[in-house]
């Protein structure tokens, strides 16, 4: 399997790159290449040109800004893996990056390439679109932000136009002192593409209750869905079981689930479900087991 | 287009279509062949190879992408010609390979890991190996050999950072 003949460029600048994508509606970024080299060598994908933007050095950063942390989108997966404060100002992505590909396709692999990808099984469009995050894109024409909401339009397909280079991920971060997260995912073997995963953030006041809620689930439907309708219901209460299975289980039975020959769509549903469920209580007792400020 | 490869310490230039993968550019321009072809797209881990220090897989990068990056195969880990790196007398010691296949994959995941982790935990030796597949031993003796790398190199007096890597 080889891929089919194309020019290759390594611009310096986001604005070379820009220009670059311009003058060729055909040419593609490429930035780890974990996804568009097999697509290339199954000739799934045959841009005439690849713009190689992994050795820009204005999109490889991640910034601790107060409210959020802000990586740059050709910054490795697994230089996010490491950064020193993720563990405790993104416990959600933290816990998700290790489910992404195996170590080795981490190490080149980046933040913003997997997303511009939206793989719907991929993790870190659901921790983006579960935290209420946002890209900012980039092209000669404009240069704007992207909520996530907005964002995955279905599989592998993006509102990032296609001579846009996504130039940073903003990853909103909670203070909350009582604050829990999960992440779980189903799939055939570790590493595998996952037929369901799910995410949730939890925050609770002195008292137990509820202060702020997000819940995502991936692989089930055709882009990463936050199940906005269960976190507002369960917002205010004590998150306790029953409730918190009964929310998700209204909104998960109003959602269009996929289909594809690895899981039935009755599957896939249930499992969502069960997996949400469980994240939620998994990120409840986390959150519990904080003092409160 | 001219591409400059330093591999194992040594740099060379070669002549490369931009399509040419580092696999492939490895295996029949430099004519290291340690380096395995398995899949051809990502899944398999036979071609895995060592990137500024890292592992990652060479079938998913073109040799230009690879340009001026510091590259290590299975044919740079041994001290000298004849010799073996601990870790590839490991796997020999404790039969971690039957047809070979996924060898040089496995053994350069190895030495990243202990480089990395001089003292890892069993779940964390299957988490690292996790992405390479090995259809012949059941990777039970795989773990074994990393084990007892690791049990090596923390009574030898070398520095835990030096000789694995
Ligand atoms: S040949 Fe590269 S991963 Fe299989
Ligand atoms: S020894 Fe044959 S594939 Fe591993």
């Amino acid at each position: 399997m080889k891929a089919a003949p194309f020019e290759y460029s390594r611009p310096s600048s986001v604005a070379e790159a820009c220009e670059l994508l311009t003058r060729d509606e055909d040419a593609r970024i490429i930035a780890g290449g974990q996804t568009l080299v097999p697509m290339m060598a199954m000739r799934l994908a045959r841009p005439t040109r690849l713009v190689d933007i992994a050795r820009i050095p204005e999109l490889a950063f991640i910034r601790d800004d107060s409210d959020a942390i802000v990586v740059g989108g050709a910054t490795r997966q697994a230089a996010l893996e490491r950064h020193a404060s993720l563990a405790a100002r993104l416990p959600l992505l933290a816990r998700a990056l290790p489910w992404v590909g195996h170590a080795a396709t981490r190490n080149r692999g980046t933040v913003g390439g997997s997303i511009a990808n939206a793989d719907p099984a991929a993790e870190i469009p659901l921790v983006l679109v579960t935290l209420d995050g946002s890209i900012r894109a980039r092209s000669t024409r404009d240069d704007k932000v992207i909520a996530a909401d907005d964002l995955f339009e279905g599989p592998m397909a993006t509102a990032l136009a296609l001579d846009a280079c996504l130039t940073e991920v903003r990853f909103p971060t909670w203070s909350h002192a009582r604050m829990g997260s999960a992440f779980q995912e189903i799939s055939a073997r570790h590493g595998d593409f996952a037929y369901v995963s799910a995410a949730a953030q939890v925050a609770l006041d002195g008292d137990g209750k509820c202060v702020a809620c997000a819940i995502g689930v991936g692989g089930a439907t055709a882009a990463p869905t936050r199940l906005k309708a269960a976190s507002a219901a369960l917002l205010g209460g004590r998150l306790d079981d029953a409730a918190t299975r009964e929310a998700i289980a209204a909104e998960i039975a109003a959602l269009d689930i996929m289909i594809d020959p690895h899981a039935s769509p009755a599957y896939r549903r249930r499992v969502a479900v069960t997996l949400a469920h469980r994240v939620v209580i998994a990120a409840h007792d986390e959150a519990l087991s904080r003092t409160p400020a | 287009m001219k591409v400059s490869l330093t591999v194992n310490g040594e740099t060379r230039e070669i002549d490369a279509e931009p399509r040419l993968t580092l696999l492939d550019a490895l295996r029949d321009h430099l004519r290291l062949t340690g380096c395995h072809t398995g899949c051809e797209h990502g899944v398999c881990g036979a071609c895995t190879v060592l990137i500024d220090g890292a592992p990652a897989r060479a079938c998913l990068l073109f040799a230009v992408q690879a340009d001026g990056l510091e590259i290590t195969t299975i044919e740079g880990l041994a001290p000298a010609p004849g010799e073996l790196s601990l870790v590839q007398d490991a796997f020999c010691e404790t039969h971690a390979m039957q047809c070979g296949y996924c060898t040089p994959g496995m053994v350069l995941t190895a030495h990243a890991l202990l480089r990395d982790n001089p003292a890892p935990t069993r779940d964390a030796i299957v988490d690292a190996i996790s992405g390479n597949i090995c259809r012949c031993t059941g990777y039970g003796q795989i773990v074994e050999a990393i084990e007892l790398a690791a049990r090596r190199l923390a009574g030898s007096n070398a520095p835990a950072k030096g000789d694995a890597a």
